[in-house]
């Protein structure tokens, strides 16, 4: 009989854990990123979404604010393997930021100050599905994990939770981002874990 | 640390696996500044899903590497030239 609870270890530990194949639960938050940090000071941050006709809908920090605002909290899952459970955030959602932008596009394409891109259907960014994330666990959201602003998809593979994000592109046609032109999968199904092209 | 980066010495392992020589000692020209150095002398950022080498001098994407179960994928895209030094 062991003398140590299980309760003693941390949260998650004895609940029935249930994770998308091949991940491995973390309590902690990776940092991962594949340059350097962009600083991005709110009174410059500005976020754009260009409709597939060139129209274009822009929110300074001030406007951005002035949006309502939601408290997902969800878990995320990375490509690397790790999974964090029953993470809180505070943004904007998605279906506000297009509900009056007039469009008939299919695919979205998220791009970052910095230059990354990552690409998703648009009907996978609606309907409660994605926010622009502002706040992780009640502060600020750190340089190092997006902020200002990062996008939040938790459905998909994390890197499609594009951080810094500064805008919008949505498209006729799909167009691959950083990862996916590199073998990553396109869609990024963790549940059916969709890695990489081919799975 | 998000800005961590080791020199592109620590490419020569994962692109020796595919290419029959040292990439460490080619010199790249940069597709965007048009700088020229060593490979070893790129920002090689690992903690990404991938390997990603950046340039020195402007930051930009020279060299990306993403290795699957079954396959290697290089883009090179961010290299103008690659000058392999041969005896």
């Amino acid at each position: 009989m062991g003398i140590v609870s299980p309760g003693f270890r941390g949260r998650g530990r004895g609940r029935d854990v249930k994770l998308p194949p091949g991940q491995y639960l973390t309590e902690d938050f990776p940092v991962l990123s594949a340059g350097p940090t962009p600083r991005v000071g709110k009174d410059d941050w500005e976020f754009t979404v260009t409709t597939e006709s060139g129209r274009e809908y822009s929110w300074d920090w001030r406007q951005f604010m002035e949006l309502p605002s939601e408290t997902p909290t969800v878990d995320i899952h990375c490509v690397t393997k790790w999974s964090k459970l029953g993470t809180r955030w505070q943004g904007v959602s998605l279906d506000t930021l297009l509900a009056d932008v007039d469009t008939a596009a299919d695919y979205v394409l998220a791009h970052s100050y910095g230059g990354y891109t990552t690409n998703m259907p648009l009907e996978d960014v609606l309907d409660g599905q994605a926010w622009i994330a502002y706040r992780f666990d009640g502060e600020d959201l750190p340089a190092e994990h997006g902020g200002p602003a990062r996008l939040l998809v938790p459905h998909l593979y994390f890197w499609k939770s594009a951080k810094w994000v500064r805008g919008l592109r949505l498209l006729d046609q799909d167009e691959p981002g950083f990862w996916e032109t590199a073998g990553y999968h396109d869609y990024g199904d963790p549940w059916r874990e969709q890695r990489y092209q081919g799975d | 640390m998000s800005d961590d980066y080791q020199d592109g010495n620590a490419l020569a392992g994962p692109l020796g696996e595919i290419l029959a020589f040292d990439v460490t000692t080619a010199e790249a020209s940069c597709a965007c500044c048009a700088r020229t150095g060593p490979v070893a002398t790129l920002r090689l950022y690992k903690r990404a899903p991938g390997l990603v080498a950046r340039c020195p001098a402007c930051e930009e994407v020279v060299l990306r590497m993403v290795r699957t179960p079954d396959a290697a994928w290089l883009d090179m895209r961010g290299i103008t030239s690659l000058r392999i030094p041969l005896p």
